[in-house]
């Protein structure tokens, strides 16, 4: 006669079990990490962009060349680029998922996010790093100073 | 939408409206930063086009447009600190409508030192 097989009426309580990983954890974690670092970057941009000298008058073609041919502002618009990219695109996912109550709805609206997301974080990285400040054949008055010394 | 019997913990007041504020300013600003990439992109067509492009933020309108960009940012960044406060200090949760005046008051002073000098530069002399 074999004995019945009984369930250990103690069975491990697993938190795991019921959850899908940890993605919506780090999600949290990460909008705080970014968001911190975000605050530095942005203010340095606003102020350097908007207060000092002539402010927005002073923006153009030039201006963003003189920039770019410092690697410092080349990693600091590239952290920001990326940094503030997946806040936004996190933080509006999370909107997404609060406001649109119908299933299709709120997956084509991820997959538009998504996709717009990956096309603009890739056109800026590549901006930054392929950017020609003393652009061939343009008009001298256009680009920056140091271009006229080559 | 299921409508909330009243009395809730948190409906209305300090907490819920700064929550709302923190998600409007958010929204706007990705749905800025979006243009504001592809705008500055075009420094790698031509330097024609990208200052034809930036000539248009520099007109009165965007230049007030700017401001309130500026003004969602400074909201946006000084409640997100309250945000992380609130999360991670042990009293953050009882001190969090203080912490909100004193993101207003920070907002004020910020704003107070900003807007002179960018709306001088947009409707003053260059």
């Amino acid at each position: 006669m074999t004995t019945p097989a009984i369930a250990d009426p103690r069975t491990r309580y697993s938190r795991r079990k019921a959850t899908r990983g940890n993605y919506e954890l780090y999600s949290w974690v990460f909008m705080r990490a970014s968001g911190a670092i975000l605050i530095i970057l942005i203010f340095g941009h606003l102020f350097v962009n908007l207060m000092v000298g002539k402010g927005v008058h002073a923006i153009d073609f030039a201006f963003v060349g003189g920039k770019w041919s410092n690697p410092v502002w080349q990693i600091w618009d590239l952290l920001m680029l990326w940094l503030a990219m997946i806040h936004g695109t996190n933080g509006v996912r999370t909107v997404i998922n609060d406001y649109a109550q119908r299933d299709l709805l709120r997956l084509w609206l991820k997959i538009l996010l998504y996709a717009a997301t990956i096309v603009v974080v890739t056109l800026g990285t590549l901006v930054i790093f392929t950017f020609e400040p003393c652009h061939a054949g343009a008009d001298p008055s256009t680009v920056a100073s140091f271009c006229q010394a080559r | 939408m299921p409508s909330a019997p009243t009395g809730t913990l948190y409906r209305g007041r300090e907490g819920m409206w700064s929550w709302v504020a923190h998600r409007v300013t958010g929204v706007l600003i990705f749905f800025f930063l979006l243009v504001h990439i592809l705008d500055t992109a075009l420094v790698r067509v031509s330097p024609e086009a990208y200052n034809a492009v930036i000539g248009t933020y520099k007109t009165p309108i965007m230049g007030l447009g700017e401001a309130g960009l500026v003004a969602a940012i400074v909201f946006h960044a000084f409640n997100g600190i309250r945000i992380i406060l609130v999360d991670f200090l042990a009293k953050g949760p009882r001190y969090q409508r203080v912490m909100l005046w004193v993101v207003v008051g920070l907002f004020v002073v910020t704003m107070a030192g900003f807007l002179p000098r960018h709306l001088g530069n947009v409707f003053g002399d260059h």
